[in-house]
């Protein structure tokens, strides 16, 4: 048999019980009592219910952290670890994080809440639809009583004047305020809206508390049109706001996002009528050069320039007729003059010359036979160099 | 069913704004037909501008019974 030191079974002890990490990230419902903070500003403390109690210790670093110290009687919700303190042997709970039960409780249910929502999605990104770019009918979704409504409508009558607003009254506050956010949500869905906003204005966060009610939040998600949420303040976050198309930090900014500004559609218009202008001008533009080029086109087909061109087609060929005719003319005169050079050798005068003459009638006929002529006639003899008239006496034959 | 919003008439006169004016821009008319089109997208226009100016919200509250 082997015995253990005190030491020993108290190390043994906390190796089992802060080993094994069955301990840790605990949470606690209790109750605070014999609340001691020591000078070294560690906390001291026991955490018990009806039937049972622990020893509890908060290091001055966690109390540190701490926005509010627990006071003696609180119920709180405790988180931390099992430790085990060898010098005493005593099992304590070690604190990190303290708040008082009311609201840890809530948080933790509303934790809860998120998670499960999360899981089924309905956070999703992809389930975000994009708003509709000219809404024609705009759900509301508010208490009447509250500022946020008139500011809303101021902004709608300033900057898009053009749409119809549904208002879907409702309680926003106090345990009525998620039946009636339901059945207000459920009302603006039956009326043919393209988009809804569900807005509260600022309040002390658990005012809030509807907003973060399962049944709001699942209304909400199953908006058949797109839905901005503007609820609370800026730094708010509620459910709503993860399920909804839009989170809009505000009231005022849900209904500033809600909807183009009218002066950017006048400007839109303003574009159109300038390029329709622009399409005028240039189709005038277009007309003009066309009818340029036609009267070009039909500058060049005028009569007179066809007229033009048959002129001086015949000019063209009264000079090549021209030319052609100079060309025969001295053929011709070529050979004229050689015929004239040929009929020089066979002409009379040279026979003439030779002292022959030539008997002619007075009728100019040519006598070659006594016989054509008769005794006392006339004849004309040319010779060489003029002509004799003689009578002939007698003729033999 | 509630009558028409100044929305739906502003898209309908936009609509047909924007037809006209892409008509004219694709080109290929008369020019009688470009003269009728443009005269028609100014009335369009000016019906646009007088729509935005003259809209007034109208605000219908739901029985919250």
């Amino acid at each position: 048999m082997r015995a253990f030191s005190v030491s020993d079974l108290n190390s043994a002890l906390r190796t089992h019980l802060e080993g094994e990490g069955l301990f840790f990230d605990l949470w606690l419902l209790a109750e605070v009592v014999e609340f001691r903070r020591y000078p070294s500003g560690h906390c001291y403390f026991t955490l018990k219910d009806e039937q049972a109690s622990i020893r509890a210790v908060l290091w001055r670093s966690a109390a540190d952290r701490l926005a509010k110290l627990p006071a003696n009687g609180e119920a709180v919700l405790a988180h931390g670890r099992v430790g085990f303190y060898e010098a005493r042997g005593e099992v304590q709970f070690v604190v990190d994080q303290i708040v008082p039960a009311g609201e840890g409780l809530l948080n933790a249910q509303l934790e809860q809440l998120r998670a499960r929502l999360e899981a089924e999605g309905l956070f999703d990104e992809r389930r975000k639809r994009p708003l509709p770019l000219l809404p024609r009918r705009i759900g509301i979704v508010t208490s009447l009583q509250a500022a946020a409504l008139q500011d809303m409508l101021t902004i709608f009558r300033r900057r898009y004047p053009l749409a119809e607003i549904v208002l879907s009254p409702c309680l926003v506050q106090g345990e009525l305020a998620p039946a009636s956010i339901v059945a207000a949500l459920r009302r603006v869905y039956a009326e043919p809206v393209d988009l809804v906003i569900l807005a509260r204005g600022g309040g002390a966060s658990e005012d809030l508390a509807a907003f973060n009610d399962e049944q709001v939040v699942r209304a909400v998600a199953a908006s058949p049109v797109p839905i901005i949420t503007g609820v609370g303040h800026e730094t708010d976050t509620t459910l709503v706001d993860a399920v909804a198309d839009l989170r809009a930090p505000t009231p005022s900014a849900a209904a500033e996002q809600a909807a183009p500004a009218v002066v950017d559609l006048r400007q839109r218009v303003a574009e159109l009528r300038e390029r329709a202008a622009n399409a005028m001008l240039a189709y005038l533009d277009e007309q003009r050069r066309t009818i340029a080029q036609q009267a070009s086109a039909l500058q060049r087909n005028h009569p007179r320039r066809r007229f033009d061109a048959a002129r001086q087609t015949v000019d063209e060929l009264s000079r090549r007729a021209e030319r052609a005719f100079e060309r025969w003319l001295a053929l011709e005169q070529t050979r004229l003059q050689g015929l004239q050079a040929r009929l020089q050798t066979l002409s009379p005068q040279a026979t003439l010359a030779r002292g022959y003459a030539i008997a002619q009638r007075a009728d100019g006929h040519v006598v070659t036979d006594p016989a054509q002529v008769q005794a006392g006639e006339s004849l004309h003899l040319t010779l060489r160099a003029g002509t004799l008239l003689v009578a002939v006496e007698d003729s033999h034959e | 069913m509630s009558e028409p919003t100044a929305v739906e008439q502003y898209e309908t006169l936009l609509a047909e704004l924007q037809a006209v004016v892409e008509r004219l821009e694709r080109g290929e008319l008369s020019l009688a037909e470009a003269l009728r089109l443009y005269e028609r997208g100014a009335e369009l226009a000016a019906a646009c501008q007088q729509l935005l100016d003259a809209a007034e919200l109208r605000v219908r509250q739901l029985d919250s019974a």
